[in-house]
């Protein structure tokens, strides 16, 4: 494997005197594609802004690649209405070039007709795309998306993971993708990563895959073949203040730690 | 213009005597208010540079006691307030805009009192708050447009960094840009502009200045630069309808200019937008 373009190693986070994260590691090298799951709460977008330098941690080391090109899809953004701003203005502020990118970026994330509408005008799914677009528009090196796949249905999101995994073949970026969901993930994924404030475990798809429940579920997904269906049991305990007990896991698959 | 002169009975010579040094330093505020001001507008600012300017007024006190140029005591003011409200703005309990009129009004008072107590000199606290235009002379009138310059030459420069972290601040520093930095530049910049505008418009008015245009120019553009520069455009007019206004009309220049950038609003709300 190449070498890492961010390092994430045994990073502990505490925000306004609540643990969110203990004792985290990730690795993000070129062309590997890495899905965070875990319930809401669980610190899963901590560790991207960690990843992102937006949060520093309090133990631990987060190092990234000199020079890193990284591409940042957020849940949402608000703009103030009192900025006069059109969507291709908006993306001449993340990479700036000619029309003729900004417009093949808004048309490879589809939403090519928005590109002078206002940015205020847009509904939240439309500025989802527009920020995919912006990201897409600064040929990342690592590209770090919040929940692409909220609000968008099942074939939504199988367009959608198909746009990553060619992004990632073309680019050779690495990705990092948040998902509220624990049971649908990208087919695509290199590695799955269960955060419920530590990593309870971690592993790619298709071991995951081996699970015997995985094969009950996978019915539902055939013809949508970017997605695959992870199970996910949470057999292990967590304190009613959700603070995890300290058990770290190396092993590959399923969280089922007994 | 001409037969205006002859009816009034002003020699011409005296009135451009008179007249074009205000109206020069008049328009090197507007000129640089345009773009700080749709800054001012799209960062919410008003209620802060609100509190700079009336910071000012100390600042401006404490120039002349020590003895230095009170432009310098202006933005050393300006930029030690912008720390200090930065710093207080970490703590939760109170709200930003409680907080902002705590200092704008206790450092107003105490300009006003530090002015009083000026001996030497005679200080005429009006001027400092509403401003006097028509005593600005040709010395200050090539450091206002050199300032004006100067403002405008960082504000083109770092065009991009600044409109970056006024859209969001986290895209923009995950995308390379030096948020901290870029900030400290707009607070420099904006102070550096209270203390020219000092002259201009006053303490207490020269958020108008920053805001009205801007806020009129919101109606009529459809990009952020369209809006700083037609935002300039309409600075540029109210200074001479304020100037004008004033010359013929004996009134104040400083709420002149104010009254006529608020009638250019009102015009403006005539439009529908798209």
């Amino acid at each position: 494997m190449s070498e890492p373009l961010v390092k994430v190693e045994s990073v502990s986070v505490t925000l306004g005197g609540t643990s969110v994260l203990s004792e985290v590691s990730l690795d993000l090298a070129p062309g590997r594609i890495t899905t965070l799951i875990g319930p809401n709460g669980a610190g899963k977008s901590t560790l991207a802004r960690l990843v992102l330098g937006l949060v520093t941690p309090d133990q631990g080391t987060v190092v990234r690649r000199r020079g890193l090109r990284v591409g940042y899809m957020p849940q949402h953004l608000n703009i103030d209405d009192s900025l006069p701003l059109t969507v291709d203005r908006f993306l001449w502020l993340g990479a700036s070039g000619p029309t003729a990118a900004r417009r093949a970026a808004l048309e490879r994330a589809g939403v090519a007709h928005l590109r002078r509408r206002a940015v205020q005008k847009l509904s939240g799914g439309e500025m989802q795309r527009v920020l995919l677009a912006r990201a897409l528009l600064r040929k990342p090196d690592l590209l770090v998306l919040d929940e692409p796949a909220q609000g968008v249905d099942v074939a939504g999101q199988n367009a959608l993971y198909g746009l990553l995994k060619d992004v990632r073949d073309e680019l050779g970026c690495a990705i990092l993708l948040i998902s509220h969901d624990l049971h649908l993930v990208m087919a695509a994924t290199d590695e799955v990563i269960c955060l419920q404030r530590h990593v309870c475990c971690s592993g790619s798809p298709e071991t995951v895959s081996r699970d015997p429940a995985y094969h009950e579920l996978f019915g539902p997904t055939a013809g949508t073949p970017n997605l695959a269906l992870y199970t996910h049991d949470h057999d292990h305990d967590h304190d009613l203040d959700g603070n995890a007990h300290h058990h770290h896991h190396d092993h590959e698959g399923p969280c089922n730690h007994d | 213009m001409p037969t205006t002169i002859t009816t009034t009975m002003k020699a011409p010579a005296t009135m451009i005597e008179l007249l074009l040094p205000p109206l020069l330093a008049g328009l090197a505020v507007a000129l640089v208010s345009g773009p700080m001001g749709a800054f001012v507008v799209w960062r919410r600012m008003a209620f802060f540079g609100d509190t700079l300017a009336h910071g000012a007024l100390l600042g401006a006190a404490l120039g002349l006691a020590l003895d230095i140029s009170l432009y310098v005591g202006v933005v050393a003011m300006c930029l030690g307030l912008a720390a200090a409200l930065t710093a207080l703005q970490h703590q939760r309990q109170l709200a930003s805009d409680t907080l902002l009129g705590i200092v704008a009004h206790t450092t107003l008072a105490l300009g006003v009192i530090a002015i009083s107590l000026q001996t030497g000199i005679q200080v005429d606290l009006f001027a400092y708050l509403f401003g006097d235009l028509l005593a600005v002379g040709w010395q200050e009138v090539v450091g206002l447009w050199a300032g004006a310059l100067v403002i405008l030459a960082m504000m083109v420069w770092q065009w991009r960094a600044l409109l970056s972290i006024t859209v969001n601040e986290e895209l923009a520093q995950v995308e390379g840009v030096a948020v901290q930095r870029t900030r400290l530049l707009l607070m420099l910049l904006l102070a550096l502009l209270i203390a020219g505008a000092i002259r201009t418009v006053g303490v207490l008015l020269i958020t108008s200045l920053l805001v009205i245009p801007a806020a009129s120019a919101r109606r009529l553009t459809h990009t952020p630069a369209q809006m700083a520069i037609v935002a300039s455009v309409l600075g540029t007019l109210s200074v001479l309808a304020g100037l004008t206004v004033s010359w013929f009309a004996n009134t104040p220049v400083g709420p002149s200019i104010v009254v006529a950038a608020s009638g250019l609003f009102m015009l403006t709300l005539l439009r529908k937008t798209s």
